[in-house]
């Protein structure tokens, strides 16, 4: 007989999920309501994503069940999940970069007739699906010519187009700028209103609080609590996920800015897709002891900024100048000797994946003393350097300094590279998006860091696409539009919406630093 | 105790061998298969040969042969034993340069292009230099560093074309080997200074080291014996009546020397940097184009190091056909650095085992009826599981798959992890 239908879509009763060594989810209890967004918040670690890929079926948990409509289920691997209408989006896209939008979306539930593909229903059907949310994708495009924020969006079509009720979202802001958060919230609640129950995993407190109904809160590996987000605050959730209270906002004294260490004149970098100059005629100063940052929604040549800065791209025009050297053609080594720079993207430019902790932690400082003795690098001097490291900074990774960088946590990694960085005591400190993709615990470590830096009279250059990051960490905002610096703000003075006018284009100044009307 | 030997599983190294010789194993099971098979079927064989046949196969490095009843006798064999070490040599090398180039992202498919540079360049030096001009050592010594320099020449092109217009190394290796295989027949047949001439029953034969350049009677001649051979080194008292001498202990002391190179260095480490990513060394201010255009260099002076020792022998000779085919010596340098798993000292072992898969060819033709093409087929069976050694060690590592490797919360980075030596894989394959 059939029992009446709960008011519970999907429950985990008790899971357990144990790894060697460790207890990935420790009697957990989830349970997931039709038709409400319930966000599962946790520090990296916590076990969240253990949490849901036992629910998708990636791993089998060695005690509890899961229920879908008050019915046991058990679900061996993702299709099962799949014709349960259980749907995810990874943190890290599935998708293959060299086909089309469309035949991702298809592919594993193609409609065929006789061994033929069925192109035309399907692209109906996505069609249909694109228009009636929102979700616009060009579908004959390939996947690696689009923008990651698109690529989230057929991700969000592969789980509509299979008919998913219960859409599992792992980290799926991390990735986004601000404006495709914003639509991704608006499509989420879209989801919901429909009927479909929406398991969404963060940890950006501002995201959960704006959109989800509940939350569950987990915190190594065991369960915290579910609370209702109209009855809580982000002080008590972010307490809650830590265990101890967080300082959410950045505490400094005011800057005492010393003399100019990076001067930028007229610099113009080229860009890569566009004829356009990616940089258009940027000038500013970084002063010692100030945290300088560069605002701007991404994609207005922050990224090509720092590589004219750093040496990573050519600039073609204007100066740079370090310390009172002129570096605007000098190599990227040379410039590394009075700027360290924390990359934008960690795994493309941070680190060597494959590389060892300690090898990673002297990727740039092996040719130097004591590293290095003629021509051999010295094992000894790199181990306890690294081991020196990794306790000043905490990070943490399974066997120390010999761990493989790829198998630490994003957040470990990032502290890796901030170790490396602020510990060779350069002059200038470049840092892009230092904390994207991090818990508060970790952003709150990174800030304080980069506070520290600042009052030992370096100088920090900050680029973040975060408004809150931006507001809260920096002395001096320059904001950055198509290339050019539209605005120069003080943090203390201004307000997010003013902010967010000179981002948008809306408002500009003029050289003098008044602002222009109607630009 | 378990614990103990549970880690030692858990070790990537102890899964790196186990899944060489596994590849190994199962190549030598498809040979068994196909001895027992071509002897059943075949009139002339038999059950009995087919038993002969495996155990040869097997074991067939130990083979002295046949005792007075008719049976196989089994017993160290010098002369097996020593030939195996011979015929090593060039391919350990080979396989080094395979492995320092896999070690930096590269795949050197060129090794038998800068094979063939290599045996031309110690060939016109060795035959070139009279033998009165200088001593025979140091004849040796600059035909063995002529054939690493002109090695190293030919690994460069690609090398360079790769670093400076970003052209794939695999297709510029291709053609570089062709060029190369043009080149040395061009290059034998138009001086034909060195051209077999003593010896009337070959044609488009090259003299061997051990004839010497010689003035006799106002025109120069080779003379037997005069020339330059590798020392023996008192290996052929430890191996009476094979072909080996010093070469092997100059192959093992390169191969230790890539090891310390790769490990130690601060060039191997550099190198290894923007062969695993080249932006993040890029980035931490490593010259890259440099380091491409390094790596293929050491990869291919290490095969011109391979055929310099393998000429150099003074009992080898080379011949050229007007359609050049390329020296197998160069391409079964990749399935030995795979089944080493670019290990430098692992290199030393599969070549080892690659030439005494010939060996045992050559017993099993002296011995039986069947003839050494069934040890081609074991050796390409290896070959292609090589390819799959990743695979296989994948396999070995998926029995614990629940397993992850530091951060049990993240399964996506664990995949990723995973997945990332298997499209390495597909790449080298």
């Amino acid at each position: 007989m059939r029992t009446m239908e709960s008011e519970n879509i999907i429950e985990m009763l008790h899971i357990t999920k144990e790894f060697p060594g460790i207890i990935a989810n420790d009697d957990i209890t989830l349970q997931l309501r039709r038709g409400e967004i319930h966000a599962l918040l946790g520090e990296n670690g916590a076990g969240k994503s253990t949490l849901m890929s036992v629910l998708f079926g990636l791993y089998q948990p060695e005690k509890g069940i899961i229920k879908k409509n008050g019915r046991e289920v058990e679900i061996r691997d993702p299709n099962d999940a799949t014709a349960l209408g259980i749907g995810m989006v990874h943190q890290h896209f599935k998708l293959i970069e060299v086909f089309t939008v469309l035949d991702n979306i298809i592919l594993g539930a193609e409609t065929t007739k006789m061994g033929f593909l069925q192109k035309k229903e399907a692209r109906a059907k996505v069609e249909a699906l694109s228009e009636r949310y929102g979700l616009k994708v060009d579908l004959d495009a390939r996947v690696e010519d689009i923008t990651v924020g698109m690529q989230q969006r057929v991700e969000i079509l592969k789980m509509l187009y299979r008919d998913n009720e219960i859409l599992i979202f792992d980290e799926p802001t991390a990735v986004l700028t601000p404006q495709e958060i914003d639509e991704l919230m608006a499509t989420m609640r879209e989801f919901a209103k429909e009927g479909k129950s929406i398991l969404f995993i963060s940890h950006k407190l501002n995201e959960i609080m704006a959109v989800s109904d509940r939350v569950t809160v987990l915190r190594k590996g065991k369960y915290i609590g579910t609370v209702d987000a109209k009855d809580t605050d982000k002080q008590s959730l972010s307490n809650m996920m830590v265990g101890r209270p967080v300082q959410l906002e950045v505490t400094k004294q005011p800057a005492q800015p010393g003399a100019p260490v990076l001067e930028v004149r007229d610099l113009c970098v080229p860009s890569r897709s566009h004829k356009k100059n990616a940089v258009d005629h940027v000038s500013f100063q970084v002063r010692a002891g100030e945290i300088l940052c560069i605002a701007g929604i991404d994609g207005n040549g922050q990224t090509e900024l720092v590589h004219g800065l750093t040496g990573l791209e050519k600039s073609s025009g204007g100066a740079v100048t370090l310390c009172g050297e002129d570096i605007s053609h000098a190599s990227i080594k040379h410039r590394g000797r009075n700027m360290s720079h924390i990359p934008e993207d960690r795994h493309k430019h941070g680190l060597v994946l494959d590389f060892t902790l300690e090898q990673n932690l002297v990727l740039q400082r092996f040719n130097e003393r004591p590293f290095q003795k003629h021509g051999f690098i010295d094992g000894g001097a790199v181990r306890a350097y690294a081991q020196q490291l990794i306790e000043k900074y905490d990070v943490r990774s399974g066997q120390g300094p010999v761990t493989t960088a790829r198998s630490m946590s994003g957040g470990n990694q990032q502290k890796a590279i901030i170790a490396r960085e602020v510990d060779r005591e350069k002059s200038l400190i470049v840092a892009v998006q230092p904390t994207r993709g991090l818990d508060v615990g970790a952003i709150e470590y990174i800030h304080s860091q980069l506070v520290a830096e600042r009052d030992r009279g370096r100088a920090v250059l900050l680029v973040s696409l975060e408004l809150d990051e931006v507001m809260s960490l920096s002395d001096r905002i320059l904001v950055m539009y198509e290339g050019e610096i539209v605005g120069e703000l003080d943090p203390k003075q201004t307000t997010v919406q003013e902010l967010g006018l000179y981002m948008a284009g809306a408002k500009r100044m003029d050289r003098e630093g008044k602002e222009e009307k109607g630009a | 105790m378990k614990d103990q030997g549970r880690t030692l599983l858990q070790k990537d190294g102890t899964k790196t061998v186990l899944a060489s010789l596994l590849s190994i194993a199962i190549g030598l099971l498809v040979g068994s298969v196909l001895v027992l098979v071509v002897g059943l079927f075949s009139g002339n064989l038999g059950l009995s040969s087919a038993w002969e046949g495996i155990r040869l196969i097997m074991f067939g490095i130990l083979s002295t042969g046949r005792n007075a009843a008719g049976g196989l006798s089994w017993g160290f064999n010098p002369q097996s034993i020593g030939n195996m070490l011979f015929r090593a040599t060039p391919l350990i090398l080979t396989g080094l340069s395979v492995s320092v180039a896999f070690k930096t992202g590269l795949f050197n498919i060129g090794a038998p292009g800068q094979y063939l540079m290599g045996t031309m360049a110690t060939l016109t030096i060795a035959l070139g230099i009279p033998a009165s001009a200088l001593p025979g050592p140091l004849i040796w010594l600059l035909a063995f560093l002529g054939g690493m320099a002109a090695g190293a020449l030919w690994g460069c092109i690609p090398g360079l074309v790769k670093a400076l217009l970003n052209i794939n190394e695999v297709l510029a290796c291709i053609m570089t080997n062709w060029i190369a295989a043009s080149l040395v027949t061009w290059f034998f047949d138009a001086t034909k200074v060195f051209q077999n001439t003593v010896e009337n029953t070959k044609s488009s034969y090259v003299y061997k080291t051990a004839y010497g350049r010689t003035l006799v009677d106002g025109t120069w001649t080779y003379v037997d014996g005069s020339g330059v051979q590798t020392a023996k080194l008192g290996l052929d008292k430890l191996f009476p009546g094979s072909q080996v001498n010093g070469g092997i202990l100059v192959a093992i002391l390169i191969a230790i020397g890539v090891y310390i190179l790769m490990t130690k260095t601060t060039l191997g480490y550099q190198l290894k940097a923007c062969g695993s990513n080249r932006h993040a060394a890029r980035y931490a201010g490593v010259n890259d184009k440099r380091n491409i255009v390094l790596s293929m260099a050491i990869a291919g002076a290490l095969s011109g190091a391979g055929a310099a020792l393998y000429y150099l022998a003074g009992n080898t000779e080379f011949y050229w056909q007007t359609y050049q085919s390329l020296p197998a010596t160069g391409f079964n340098g990749i399935p030995v650095a795979l089944l080493a798993a670019n290990h430098p000292i692992g290199v030393i072992f599969t070549g080892c085992f690659m030439s005494m898969l010939n060996i045992v060819g050559l017993q099993l033709t002296s011995l039986t009826a069947y003839n050494e093409y069934i040890t081609d087929v074991i050796i390409s069976v290896i070959v292609y599981l090589s390819a799959f050694s990743l695979l296989i060690k994948m396999l070995l590592s998926a029995r614990r798959k629940d397993e992850p490797a530091a951060m049990p919360d993240s399964p996506a980075e664990d995949e990723s992890a995973q997945s990332a030596p298997a499209e390495k894989g597909g790449e080298q394959a």
